[in-house]
């Protein structure tokens, strides 16, 4: 039993921290927000030179085989900056997709471009009447002679706009819920019958909802069998519920240490406020809830490593817990900062609408709360 | 990062469950996990197995009487004796001894272990006081040098199973004039001697745990002294250090999450029980969820200990989620009973006894547990307490 990183984990850690503090002061990600891209090409290139991109793949595709331990250790320490570049989209999720599904060739093909920095995923697995449940799929595809015909909407594809494929799932039959007849297709943007409306997030990141009206798909666009892709994004969720959740621990950390220092030199009545014992009792709470969470975080990430028996009930705990303590640290950052935690220009109000976007994502904690009962209470 | 234990860890694990197994008497078991209070006479009848097992004392030096054990053994061996329902180990093993180890006179030692282990003795805290509870360092009990022995004159409050105690440890002021903290000594107490009024205080769950104890002119001799005279505040706080730990209860909670079940399986509600009630689940859910929380936290910071680091203000997290976990599940317990929580018995009742004969099956001793544990949030150092101490590390 043991919580601590190796040395090499250690020295991950570092390089990716000592990257945020370099390259990622609030006032230099306010400039990538208002960016085009909404991330920056540059910083993603950089990604590629640090062999952070490679990290979940399998060498024989140019990756380093990191585990879901790694995946937490690198979405930590990006959540402490509120990075924007859309590593959870393209290697976490997109990534983790193509590593679970893909056929060797469809790999051998696109993981590289991945590693290389060259190829960035959108998944769009999510439609109007889903809410977060994947196996509700309505978007139709039909078989043809020489491929495929795809219709139908997904929703709110976080990265939508600015990634070079998109990953689809699809229904090719059983009913609107069935987990039979789930599969997913990798499209490029410009396809016939394609469109798109793009928007921005509530954390400062691009999404859009895709509307697919009689799309033609070669054979090649199919991602491994057809009809038994559900398993597979269920257990790419997992994978992207642990690093989401890691994230949203570094953004927890980083949102308690900015209230701190500013709690401690913002003066009222002649005294730092800090030194009134309300305030500091909401702080702590903060810090406690903050500990909960990367305890949860931490043991989830092993037992998905570890492939526990337990780690679908302790995907859904985990994303219940942090989800409440996200909005915990988020919420309590922004009270404690008054007025100034109101403003776009502070900090503050950026983690919030991180932490309150993570506790939305994937499933919210009413979702996971009922997926944790069905799953069957367990003490 | 690893979650698993050792091979010789879950040997061990399993030696302890065994042991458990084996000597646990089922009648002090029943007690426990019913969360009734352990009489004194059944508390030292467990304790003699448990001596002559070697295990009395875990957290001692094995050249004192303890195991020898690893840190993780020590963790292991709480969660299983909690898991089983085994009574909490007492005053004296948990706080004197260390105290006595770490400052003790020789003499000391070598009279007070050993009947510690053999339970002769019976130990209560003598700390709290009308004027000092959060402000421990307020205490007014005065005690004056008079030759070669303390006149003592005060009261003490709050202190627990006094009227079971042989002896109790006692923060006494011996210097009036020094700051608070500076003036204070930490003396031992034999309570059969004259001038010791014990008076009982009847709790909210009308049983008799605590007590008031007046000291009147109360001879101790000078060689009760621990360490130095005006040192008692240094010993006082590295005791309560000693407290904390373990104090995170999850085996405790767990124990109530499945007696929750239990009831929630049988009681009626509708056409189905209590356990398909959507609110009802929600609630377990969350519960059960802090619960994980709580028990990978204490995990990830005994890993910390193991490591080497020292453990601090984790300690205050832990009792603090897991005081607020433990009465959450009390509280969803004593729901759980619908009208059946008002019946009351503090005590254990016979079968045949009217009350025992209406109602569930499993309500015997929610109530009482529930309206005890009300204190796990108040005692060892209150909630309130527990976030300025974090406060005063964190936010300075």
């Amino acid at each position: 039993m043991d919580f601590e990183l190796s040395e090499e984990q250690r020295l991950l850690r570092d390089s990716i921290d000592r990257f945020v503090k370099s390259e990622y002061p609030f006032s230099t990600r306010q400039e990538i927000i208002f960016s085009t891209l909404g991330y920056s090409e540059k910083n993603w290139k950089l990604f590629a030179e640090m062999g952070w991109l490679a990290l979940p793949f399998d060498a024989q595709y140019g990756g380093f085989g990191g585990s879901p331990v790694e995946t937490a250790i690198v979405m930590e320490a990006l959540g402490r900056g509120l990075v924007l570049e859309p590593y959870l989209s393209t290697v976490v999720m997109g990534g983790g997709l193509l590593a679970a599904v893909a056929s060797h060739d469809q790999k051998e093909r696109l993981i590289p471009q991945i590693v290389a920095g060259e190829l960035t995923l959108a998944v769009a697995y999510l439609e109007p009447q889903s809410r977060f449940d994947p196996a509700d799929v309505e978007t139709s595809v039909k078989s043809t002679v020489d491929g495929f015909v795809l219709s139908g909407h997904k929703c709110v594809v976080y990265q939508g706009c600015t990634a070079d494929k998109i990953i689809v799932s699809a229904r090719t039959h059983g009913a609107e819920r069935s987990r039979e007849g789930i599969s997913l297709f990798i499209l490029d943007q410009d396809m016939e019958g394609v469109s798109r409306k793009d928007y921005k997030t509530l954390d400062g990141q691009w999404a859009s909802d895709f509307f697919f009206s009689d799309v033609n798909l070669p054979e090649s666009a199919l991602l491994g069998q057809k009809g038994v892709a559900l398993e597979a994004i269920e257990s790419t969720l997992d994978l992207v519920i642990s690093a989401v959740c890691a994230e949203a621990v570094g953004a927890m950390a980083a949102a308690n240490d900015i209230t701190r220092d500013y709690i401690q030199v913002r003066e009222q009545f002649g005294v730092p406020i800090g030194s009134f014992q309300v305030l500091q009792h909401r702080w702590v709470d903060m810090y406690m809830e903050a500990e909960m969470a990367k305890s949860m975080s931490d043991v989830l990430a092993m037992r998905l490593r570890d492939g526990d028996e337990d780690s679908a009930l302790m995907v859904a705990a985990t994303k219940v817990r942090i989800g409440k303590a996200g909005l915990v640290v988020g919420q309590g950052a922004t009270q404690l900062h008054g007025g100034v935690g109101m403003t776009n220009e502070y900090a503050a109000g950026h983690y919030y609408k991180r932490l309150m976007t993570i506790d939305i994502l994937f499933g919210n904690q009413d979702y996971h709360c009922s997926r944790y009962e069905q799953l069957g209470i367990v003490a | 990062m690893n979650l698993a234990f050792s091979e010789a860890d879950l040997a061990f694990q399993q030696e302890v469950r065994d042991f458990l197994v084996q000597r646990l008497p089922a009648d002090i078991r029943d007690r426990c996990a019913r969360g009734y209070i352990v009489g004194n006479e059944d508390l030292i009848r467990w304790q003699k197995i448990l001596n002559e097992q070697g295990w009395m004392a875990p957290n001692w030096p094995v050249e004192y009487g303890g195991t020898g054990w690893s840190l993780t053994q020590k963790y292991i061996a709480a969660r299983e004796f909690a898991s089983a329902c085994a009574p909490l180990p007492t005053f004296g093993i948990t706080m004197l001894g260390p105290v006595l180890i770490a400052f003790g006179s020789d003499a000391q030692k070598a009279r007070y272990l050993p009947r510690i282990l053999r339970s002769d003795d019976v130990w209560c805290q003598g700390y709290s006081e009308p004027g000092a509870g959060s402000d421990l360092a307020g205490l007014k009990t005065r005690a004056v040098r008079d030759g070669d022995q303390y006149i003592v004159n005060g009261q003490k409050l709050w202190t627990s199973y006094a009227h079971w105690a042989d002896m109790m440890f006692c923060l006494v002021r011996t210097d009036p004039d020094a700051k608070a903290q500076e003036g204070i000594s930490f003396i031992l107490i034999d309570m059969k001697i004259s001038g010791i009024e014990i008076r009982p205080i009847i709790g909210l769950d009308m049983g008799h745990t605590l007590n008031e104890v007046f000291l009147e002119d109360v001879r101790v001799p000078v060689e009760n002294l621990v360490g130095e005279e005006n040192k008692g505040w240094t010993y006082a706080k590295y005791l309560l250090q000693k407290e904390r730990n373990f104090v995170a209860r999850v085996a405790q909670s767990r124990h109530l999450v499945a007696r929750l079940k239990l009831i929630a399986a049988e009681q009626r509600v509708g056409d189905g029980h209590l356990i398909d009630s959507a609110d009802f689940k929600r609630r377990l859910t969350s519960l059960e969820i802090n619960l994980r929380a709580l028990e990978y936290s204490e995990l990830r910071y005994l890993s910390r200990e193991l490591h080497g680091e020292k453990i601090g203000l984790e300690s205050s997290i832990l009792k603090i989620k897991g005081s607020e976990i433990q009465q959450g599940l009390k509280q969803l317990l004593v729901e759980s009973l619908g009208m059946y929580s008002a019946p009351y018995e503090n005590d254990m009742m016979p079968i045949d006894s009217d009350y025992l004969s209406i109602g569930p099956q499993h309500m015997q001793g929610i109530m009482a547990e529930h309206l005890y544990g009300r204190g796990a949030s108040i005692f060892g150092g209150s909630n309130e307490i527990q976030r300025n101490i974090l406060a005063r590390q964190l936010l300075r």
